[in-house]
């Protein structure tokens, strides 16, 4: 079984660590990634979640080569990440890209096609199908990136990261810095990649996105892992309260009498009650003849997990 | 190898080509060439002397000018731009992205060298109103020009990978002024006794012997170049360059970057 699981694995790390070296002299450690161990399986969607400042970009670094790990180890793709063929299927989003700002997007991925050995009669189909793709206009196809928005930008870097089709795409922060309909529409690409059975590694601050779109988090906070588990299961558990609306400001005196605390806008009143007093409060809304609109058992979501694994101590990875 | 090698080279050239600061060298290159054709007419006797010592000067000064600042940023401008991230993500080893670069800026002063080389000749060809089978001994002071050059680009490239920008680009001038005297460096050497002899007879040996390179004065009067210089300055150039670009990249290859 573990076997199995093993060639499933795309990204394991051992008891990774970071540790950088600041001040005069260097002398003074500043610990950037405590001992990680986790994996992500293949074809996943996995969201690496934390706070500014947490250490997910550094996690990031180290498991793009870019930085040497003051401990541990790990494999991506079953290999060594100094191997070139093992480089050759991932692709990389960083944080806040800054591209070349003098070449036009054609140009950029041209440029990035040829180091990841996609041959040349292959490129100008593929380049031209991603920037479709990541919804970029044609008309931009050709404007040097130094006269893009940071939207437009982002949808570049995001080209960039899969023009060789890579099987495994790391990204930072991916959402940053778009609207709202470019956010949705990088979360529709992430989806399409997870159906094409590649897998996603991202990191996000943001975790309406990473609700949205994960098969599994990990939340990380000031270097160490917090938590990790399936999204289903996390935001899935009944919290014991139940969300009641209706029509009907009258009663609000009589439900404030129960110890409850009502909101109410205009005709429309809101209350949040404990699982065991929910009858007693139909009843007392249909004897002042409100007009009931909702009742919705309160769920955990992915924000209660994150608020509550910041604060809690280290829990051990699978 | 070779292509990803070839594709981080062009990417360089093209950067370098669309950018401003290396046309208003240019320009002031050929400002200098015009200024040298000016001097010359109004000189009696010795105005192809002039024009040569001159134009060779501008060529020289401002491609070493350009290799240094360019040079510096080589690397640097990378990191701090964050471009590095998507390329080394890459299947491009560490190396391989340092020798690109470098052949790529090589190629951006091989191609302005030839652009001011083309204007000088014209310059010459309407001073003189004819070229001389002797010109061609300019052809080769030019090429020990480009050896300077392909030198100055790699000691930029190497100080680089371990100091700050302008740190590099006042070494990299230092280096460039100290050798072109080196000769002296070497006699002072000779005439020093015990540390001190032992200490700057190491300094001349390590900082470039560009000296040797600069046939600008011989080649003005008419001296030919012999043959046995060509193949030593070739020889020094390519060995001095490679060993310099070589520690560039050993130092960039463990290098963390930020």
């Amino acid at each position: 079984m573990r076997d199995i699981r093993k060639v499933m694995v795309t990204i394991e790390t051992r008891n990774l660590e970071k540790t950088y070296r600041v001040g005069f002299w260097r002398a003074k450690p500043k610990v950037a990634l405590r001992p990680l161990t986790l994996s992500v399986d293949h074809g996943e969607i996995f969201g690496y979640l934390g706070p500014n400042g947490a250490g997910k970009t550094t996690t990031l670094k180290l498991l793009m080569g870019l930085a040497e790990p003051s401990g541990g180890s790990f494999t991506i793709l079953g290999g060594d990440i100094t191997d070139p063929a093992i480089r050759a299927q991932i692709g990389f989003l960083p944080e806040q890209p800054y591209f070349y700002d003098y070449l036009t997007p054609l140009e950029l991925l041209n440029y990035f096609a040829a180091l990841s050995a996609v041959p040349a009669k292959e490129r100008t189909r593929r380049i031209d199908a991603t920037l479709k793709r990541v919804g970029l206009q044609e008309d931009a196809w050709t404007t040097q990136l130094r006269k893009f928005s940071k939207g437009m930008l982002q949808r570049v870097g995001l080209a960039q990261a899969i023009v060789h089709e890579p099987k495994l795409v790391v990204l930072d922060e991916p959402m940053s810095g778009l609207d709202p309909m470019g956010r949705r529409e990088v979360r529709d690409l992430i989806e399409e990649l997870h159906h094409e059975g590649r897998t996603v590694f991202f990191s996000t601050h943001i975790l309406s996105d990473a609700e949205a779109l994960c098969d599994r988090v990990a939340v990380l906070s000031r270097g160490e892992l917090k938590g990790i588990g399936v999204v289903a299961d996390l935001i899935g558990s009944v919290k014991g309260n139940v969300e009641i609306m209706w029509h009907g400001a009258q009663t609000v005196p009589t439900l404030r009498g129960l110890g409850l605390e009502v909101h109410t806008v205009g005709e429309t009143a809101r209350a949040v009650v404990p699982e065991a007093q929910v009858d007693k409060v139909i009843d007392a809304l249909r004897a002042h003849q409100a007009k009931l609109i909702a009742v919705t058992p309160m769920r955990t979501t992915l924000e209660d997990y994150f608020l509550a694994k910041i604060g809690a101590p280290t829990e051990v990875a699978r | 190898m070779i292509s990803r090698i070839r594709a981080i080279a062009f990417n360089t050239f093209r950067e370098a080509i669309r950018d401003r600061v290396l046309y208003n060298l240019i320009v002031f290159a050929f400002l200098m060439i015009g200024a040298s054709l000016l001097l010359g007419q109004i000189t009696i006797g010795v105005e192809r002397q002039l024009l040569i010592n001159l134009g060779l000067t501008a060529i020289s000064i401002f491609g070493v000018l350009i290799a240094i600042f360019i040079g510096i940023g080589l690397v640097s401008k990378e990191i701090d731009k964050r471009t590095l991230y998507t390329v080394l993500s890459r299947p491009v080893q560490r190396w391989e992205f340092i020798v690109g670069k470098y052949f790529g800026l090589v190629g951006t002063l091989v191609v302005n060298a030839g652009l001011m080389t083309l204007g000088f000749f014209v310059a010459l060809l309407y001073l003189m109103h004819r070229l001389q089978p002797s010109d061609t001994s300019i052809l080769a002071a030019i090429y020990f020009i480009l050896l300077q050059f392909m030198m100055i680009t790699a000691i930029a490239l190497l100080l680089s990978s371990f100091s700050t920008p302008i740190e590099s680009a006042v070494l990299t001038f230092a280096i460039f002024v100290v050798g072109s005297f080196s000769e002296d460096l070497r006699n002072f050497a000779e005439a020093a006794k015990g540390t001190t002899h032992y200490a700057t007879l190491a300094l001349s040996y390590l900082i470039p012997n560009f000296a040797t390179m600069n046939y600008i004065a011989p080649v003005a009067r008419g001296n030919p170049v012999p043959g046995s210089l060509i193949l030593y300055n070739t020889l020094y150039g390519l060995l001095y360059a490679a060993t310099a670009v070589c520690g560039a990249s050993l130092i960039f290859q463990n290098r963390n970057l930020k």
